[in-house]
């Protein structure tokens, strides 16, 4: 993993998200908040629908570098701002696209950055990854 | 929003073993393709014991602490009411399957915001050794009751 170039595409993918998703995740993280799987419980807090959790685009952010990484043991820190939601559509789903540039490079460490979209705006804000360059 | 829950500690949770189907359970669920999450062989090839969790699995545990949180007679908190805003891992390894890990939480800010409020916390989870693993940090928006 030498001579990262800032700026450069070090992952990317695209991933379908539907309601069996949500659920799926609500099952493997034990996160039930019925935000996330009622349509009706969404409308009465006032959200456009239901929406993924937060954390299932996170995690599915960071999966996306996983592979290039080659061990999510050299991750040394991982955030993300929550900046706009992802609406699953019961029908249609949603589609989340999930792009990692490097963004800053020391001696040991490099950030990358990911940049999060579903329908075209961006969901998360913030969404640095910093990683371990060593063995 | 209890406003004296700043600076409140919790009790270390219960630990929890992690294991091996609750990995690949968790690495499907969140679409994780590397092996190392679901093949044995391919984590010992990195040096691990056994599979590797994907990095936000550590949110599993923070639940639990969240959990106490969420139960506090008076935290004024109702859980579809509340919007996760930020998330921060800082890890010292990653989680592996066999892993015994506790967590242990503190409430580090609560400030108002709009009728409800911004509360910051921060979960330490260690391991049976009590070695650190990751800490993981919250910050969720609390909505007022009558909105």
């Amino acid at each position: 993993m030498t001579a990262l170039e800032v700026g450069a595409v070090v992952a990317e993918r695209s991933v379908h998200l539907t309601r069996e998703s949500l659920v799926r995740y609500a099952g493997a993280s034990g996160d039930f908040n019925p935000i996330h799987y009622r349509d009706d419980v969404a409308a009465r807090v006032g959200l456009p629908g239901v929406l993924a959790h937060g954390m299932l685009t996170m995690g599915l952010a960071v999966e996306t570098l996983v592979p290039w990484l080659g061990d999510a043991g050299r991750i040394v820190e991982y955030g993300v701002r929550f900046t706009r939601p992802v609406v699953v559509d019961a029908g249609a789903g949603a589609d989340v696209a999930v792009v990692a540039k490097v963004g800053a490079v020391d001696d040991d460490t490099a950030r990358i950055d990911l940049t999060v979209t579903a329908g075209g705006t961006t969901v998360l804000g913030k969404a640095q990854v910093r990683v371990r360059l060593d063995g | 929003m209890n406003p004296e829950l700043v600076g409140r500690e919790f009790p270390p949770t219960a630990p929890y073993l992690v294991g091996r189907e609750k990995v690949r359970e968790f690495a499907r669920a969140v679409l994780a393709t590397d092996p190392q999450h679901t093949d044995p062989d391919a984590a010992r090839a990195l040096g691990y014991a056994d599979i590797v969790a994907p990095p936000t699995f550590a949110m599993v545990v923070q639940d639990l602490t969240l959990q106490q949180l969420l139960a506090e007679p008076g935290s004024g908190i109702v859980l579809e009411r509340t919007v996760h805003a930020e998330q921060r891992f800082r890890y010292t390894r990653p989680i592996v399957a066999g892993d015994e890990l506790t967590g242990r939480l503190r409430v580090t800010g609560i400030r108002p915001f709009g009728k409800g409020a911004m509360v910051t916390s921060e979960a330490e989870i260690t391991d049976a050794a009590d070695a650190h693993v990751v800490t993981a940090t919250s910050v969720l928006l609390i909505g007022g009751e009558d909105q």
